[in-house]
């Protein structure tokens, strides 16, 4: 029978594409499991994760000690490097074969290369760099009355309604925007890495886990790219999205910007190691490479700690940090937007205040 | 040898956002600006130009304005441009644009040795969706991420980005490429001469009746109606609660912040 | 009677607009304590076209004439008045040629001074020849055995005098006549004979670098003459009609510049609980600055629109450089003022504005001598 995703009740099950690279699992693996069990539970369905690669067999049970039911493996000797042609083609014949209702998957490089090629393919919606996830009414509503400013007494729910709510920032997380894809299936949902929590793994559900190795087909005809060779930069990787304390500095550095970069550097020491950051202006200029860019079209960040040294805050940026636990703000202009979600500020020369802080923070340290 | 540029003119969001009383984005209040991602897939199209010395299209998809934006690329160099403006075309997501642009381009044509640049991602949707999406309706291979491109012979060599380092792809062309910002592109500007040249560069417009007999347009795959997605709820995030702005003297507010996250045990 | 810009006038305008902001105002201050001429982004200015505009296509020009290069010049001068300077400046030289040059001479020039990146500059004044460019002193002599001009002399206070790679010089080709025996020639960078001087240091404008040229038995090919001998004042005067709507155009765009920043500081400083914009008395500085500047504006363009539609404009050249400098003046003090102590601080533009807009009351002819020129057009 041809594959038709507009017939819904033929699809069941949540699926999670798992990306591995060189045998390495994508951390956002697990965090999407753990979001995915949740879902699964939701709507009273299994959760499957599928891995696709070379050699990759073993990778499948841990998977589910983060809680998938069950993991499929597509192990070919023609998805050991990543391409489109190769990729999409075997996750849609897997899909279009036993029709999972959700498909989640990391929005990674590659994840962001995959996920809307297999959707056109498939034909259904797929709606990129969700935040919140939830299929359960009760929980949707629940989440908009915390999270939103709207007033919900008038609006009448479908309490019964099962599609997959995913909610998403637009025009840089000024706007919240909740999509459904009520006519298609499976429903995909890319998700950002380090937006979803990771869950607790455990020994006994991993042993549990069902690996099911899926036959691939590909033959050359299917392959129009080729891998001539990847290549791992010699330089420190800037880990913005795993780090603690993030310290970005903005076009306020401009009149030394090795010293403000420095002083970035050493105030994210202080505060015990972090991550130097820039805005969008400092990439476009030069000054740092585009892996420092924080916000919309950088990345975006939850640290404990994001300290804002000469950065105006315009929209696009905020929209990369404005999840921070904590954001200090330096800048000289008092009436610069970041001030406004910053929870500390201090109006004032970056140039001299962060050597105070620098001070400071080293002081009481030392007093410990 | 024809290079396609697909565009998107999207408001200016380095400025200051304004939002209606019902949660919606003012974009009436807001300048617009060509898609940033899109600036530099319109450099690399003219930097192969210059060395090739093939044609560029820009083709966008849009309301009757985005015209002024396609005059400002053909000021910039390319040679031709495309609007894609209709009402039945209104109110799609990604799946039903991707679908209208690729049976412009397949109505305009297509042939072997071409290539289409799209930029990564827009800055109001933030999906990086739509360029994927018109490869695989054209069935043609895609290279996503991609910082330099050099064409050799019938093939293209891509650096492909990775999140820490890169992959080198070999693609035949015809294919599609999103571009992101690497290795020093820097966006040229229009220059005088451009100016006064781009009202006299061809601009065709392409509206539903254009297009309507591409197998690609279904009436029931286009627009709010055709679009697999919808929006359930828009809403504003409420406002991360004002902070405190340190008074004092350097001295004064720094010791004061110091305390506070001793207090909060940052540090 | 339609005022409206073309569409390509429109997007000249954004152009300029875009370039002052991105390329020209992150190093204008810089610029302004370094004292150099800025040559990246002279060059810059060059690819783009700018440094081509009001010479056509043919000789490797813009197209475009005085309006295109007034919208130019004054979006460069709200963010830059010496980058507008040094386009505005450097601009008489391809336009003289263009007029008066020998289709030799103009295949031989344009081009580089167009999009060549080669910076152009007019040079007329002497240490005694000011206002009264008839004591100007600068001979020329014609060899006839060697068919070279011999030239003679000091020029000085020219505007990218130390720069520059091809140089008006008006010299006394028949001292004996005086003024009517004053030429104008073409003299390039590196000739032998002649030297640059002082390159002075000034109280604005500082990009532009200033200088004194020398000329010790300098020999140039007589096929370097411009025009015909005894033509030099007149190609001087005409050449200086397009360089007052130039200078007006700068004296326009410091003023928005001063406006603008004066506009939004007004919004943010808060005084005595209120933003300082809702006193008054800012409020009448403000339509002041805006009424004048706008009406400068308006002189301008219409003494462009003249000259572009090949009408007679030398009256309102005069009349708008006039006012455009004296409003200069008044508004980037003004402006300053506004800003109170950080008007002071050179960590704001406000004060290299205030220094910067003095220089157009001064230069291509002070106030009072487009008094007399208006004066003696108006009485007649």
């Amino acid at each position: 029978m041809k594959f038709n995703s507009s017939c819904i009740e033929e699809f069941k099950d949540i699926w999670v594409f798992c990306e591995q690279r060189h045998g390495q699992m994508m951390n956002t693996n697990y965090e999407l499991i753990s979001e995915g069990r949740k879902l699964a539970d939701e709507r009273g369905s299994k959760l499957i994760g599928v891995i696709l690669g070379h050699n990759i067999a073993h990778l499948g049970k841990e998977l589910g000690g983060y809680g998938a039911d069950k993991v499929i493996i597509c192990d070919d000797e023609n998805l050991k490097e990543y391409t489109t042609d190769a990729y999409a083609k075997v996750f849609c014949d897997v899909v279009m074969d036993k029709k999972p209702e959700v498909v989640l998957i990391g929005a990674s490089n590659i994840g962001r290369d995959l996920a809307p090629r297999c959707a056109a393919r498939l034909h259904t919606g797929l709606t990129a760099d969700c935040t919140h996830l939830d299929i359960d009414m009760n929980n949707y509503v629940d989440f908009i009355e915390t999270s939103s400013t709207l007033d919900l007494s008038k609006t009448k729910f479908k309490m019964e309604d099962t599609n997959l709510k995913m909610t998403r920032p637009a025009f840089g997380g000024h706007l919240m925007a909740t999509i459904i894809c009520p006519r298609f299936r499976p429903c995909m949902s890319t998700v950002r890495p380090g937006v979803m929590k990771k869950g607790e793994f455990s020994e006994e559900k991993a042993k549990a886990c069902e690996v099911e190795t899926y036959p691939v087909s590909l033959c050359e005809d299917d392959l129009q790219t080729k891998v001539l060779e990847v290549v791992k930069e010699a330089k420190q990787i800037v880990d913005l999205i795993g780090a603690e304390v993030i310290v970005s500095v903005g076009r306020g550095i401009s009149k030394d910007i090795e010293k403000g970069i420095e002083l970035a550097k050493e105030l994210a020491d202080a505060f015990g190691g972090g991550v130097v950051g820039g805005s969008r202006a400092v990439v476009d200029s030069g000054w740092l490479s585009a892996d420092h860019q924080v916000g919309q079209t950088g990345k975006t960040v939850h640290p404990k700690v994001y300290v804002a040294l000469g950065i105006s805050g315009a929209i696009q940026h905020k929209a990369g940090m404005q999840d921070s636990e904590l954001i200090i703000a330096i800048n000289k202009d008092e009436k610069a937007p970041i001030f406004d979600c910053a929870d500390f500020g201090i109006s004032g020369d970056l140039f001299k205040i962060v050597p105070m802080m620098i001070e400071n923070i080293k002081e009481v340290k030392n007093n410990k | 040898m024809r290079i396609y540029v697909c565009v998107k003119q999207v408001p200016d969001t380095s400025g200051k956002v304004a939002v209606n009383p019902d949660g919606t984005l003012n974009r009436g209040s807001m300048s617009t600006i060509i898609n940033p991602d899109d600036m530099i897939a319109i450099e690399q199209a003219l930097k192969l130009k210059d060395e090739l010395g093939c044609g560029v299209t820009a083709i966008t998809m849009g309301p009757p304005q985005a015209e002024k934006m396609l005059r400002e690329i053909l000021a910039m160099g390319a040679d031709d441009g495309v609007l894609i403006s209709s009402r039945e075309f209104g109110g799609s997501d990604t799946f039903a644009t991707s679908q209208i642009i690729a049976a412009a381009i397949t109505h305009l044509g297509i042939s072997d040795e071409d290539i289409i640049f799209c930029g990564r991602q827009a800055i109001d949707g933030d999906t990086a969706q739509v360029g994927p999406q018109i490869a695989e309706k054209l069935n043609i291979p895609q290279v996503t991420y991609a910082a330099t491109i050099k064409k050799e012979d019938k093939k293209l060599a891509i650096k492909r980005m990775l999140e820490d380092g890169y992959m080198m792809v070999e693609v035949k062309t015809p294919c599609l490429i999103t571009c992101v910002k690497e290795d020093n592109i820097l966006p040229r500007y229009m220059t005088i001469n451009g100016i006064m040249e781009c009202y006299k560069k061809p601009l065709t417009v392409l509206d539903f009746e254009a297009l309507k007999e591409e197998p690609l347009i279904d009436i029931d795959t286009i627009g709010l109606k055709g679009s697999p997605t919808n929006i359930f709820k828009s809403f504003t995030p409420p406002q991360k609660g004002v902070g405190i702005m340190l008074e004092g003297d350097g001295k004064e507010a720094v010791a004061q912040l110091t305390s506070k996250l001793e207090k909060l045990h940052v540090i | 009677m339609d005022f409206s810009l073309t569409r390509e006038q429109e997007m000249i305008k954004r152009l300029a607009g875009q370039f002052a902001q991105e390329v020209l105002e992150p190093v204008a201050a810089d610029v302004d304590i370094d004292h150099t001429f800025p040559v990246d982004n002279f060059k810059k200015m060059a690819d783009i076209g700018f440094t081509g505009i009001g010479v056509p296509k043919e000789y490797g020009g813009s197209g475009g004439g005085a309006l295109e290069e007034v919208l130019a010049v004054s979006e460069f001068a709200k963010k830059c008045m010496s980058s507008a300077a040094i386009l505005s400046i450097h601009l008489i030289a391809p336009h003289a040629i263009y007029k008066f040059g020998n289709e030799e001479q103009k295949q031989k020039f344009l081009p580089r001074l167009t999009k060549g990146g080669s910076l152009g500059a007019f040079a007329l004044t002497e240490p005694n020849a000011g206002s009264d460019a008839g004591a100007a002193k600068t001979t020329a002599i014609l060899d006839p055995g060697t068919n070279e001009y011999v030239l003679n002399g000091t020029k000085c206070f020219i505007s990218g005098g130390s720069r520059a790679d091809i140089l008006l010089i008006f010299a006394l080709t028949q001292p004996e006549k005086g003024l009517k025996g004053m030429s104008a020639i073409i003299v390039e960078k590196g000739t032998p004979g002649f030297s640059i001087g002082k390159v002075e240091s000034k109280m604005g404008l500082s990009g532009s670098e200033t200088a004194e040229l020398i000329f010790e038995d300098c020999r140039v090919p007589v096929s370097n003459l411009l025009g015909k001998e005894g033509q030099g004042f007149k190609i001087a005067m005409q050449a200086l009609d397009g360089a007052r709507i130039g200078t007006g155009a700068q004296g326009v765009g410091v003023a928005e510049g001063a406006l603008e920043l004066s506009v939004k500081y007004t919004k943010e400083r808060v005084q005595f609980g209120k933003p300082i914009g809702a006193l008054q008395g800012i409020q009448w500085y403000i339509a002041d600055m805006a009424t004048k500047t706008e009406a400068a504006k308006a002189l301008v363009y219409f003494a462009a629109y003249l000259k572009d539609a090949d009408k007679p404009h030398t009256t309102e050249a005069a009349m708008c450089k006039l006012n455009a400098a004296e409003n200069a003046r008044f508004v980037t003090n003004l402006a300053l003022q506004i800003h109170g102590g950080y008007g002071y601080m050179k960590d704001y533009p406000l004060e290299r504005m205030y220094r910067d807009a003095k220089i157009t009351e001064i230069y291509e002819g002070t106030s009072e001598i487009h008094k007399v020129v208006i004066a003696r057009a108006v009485m007649k």
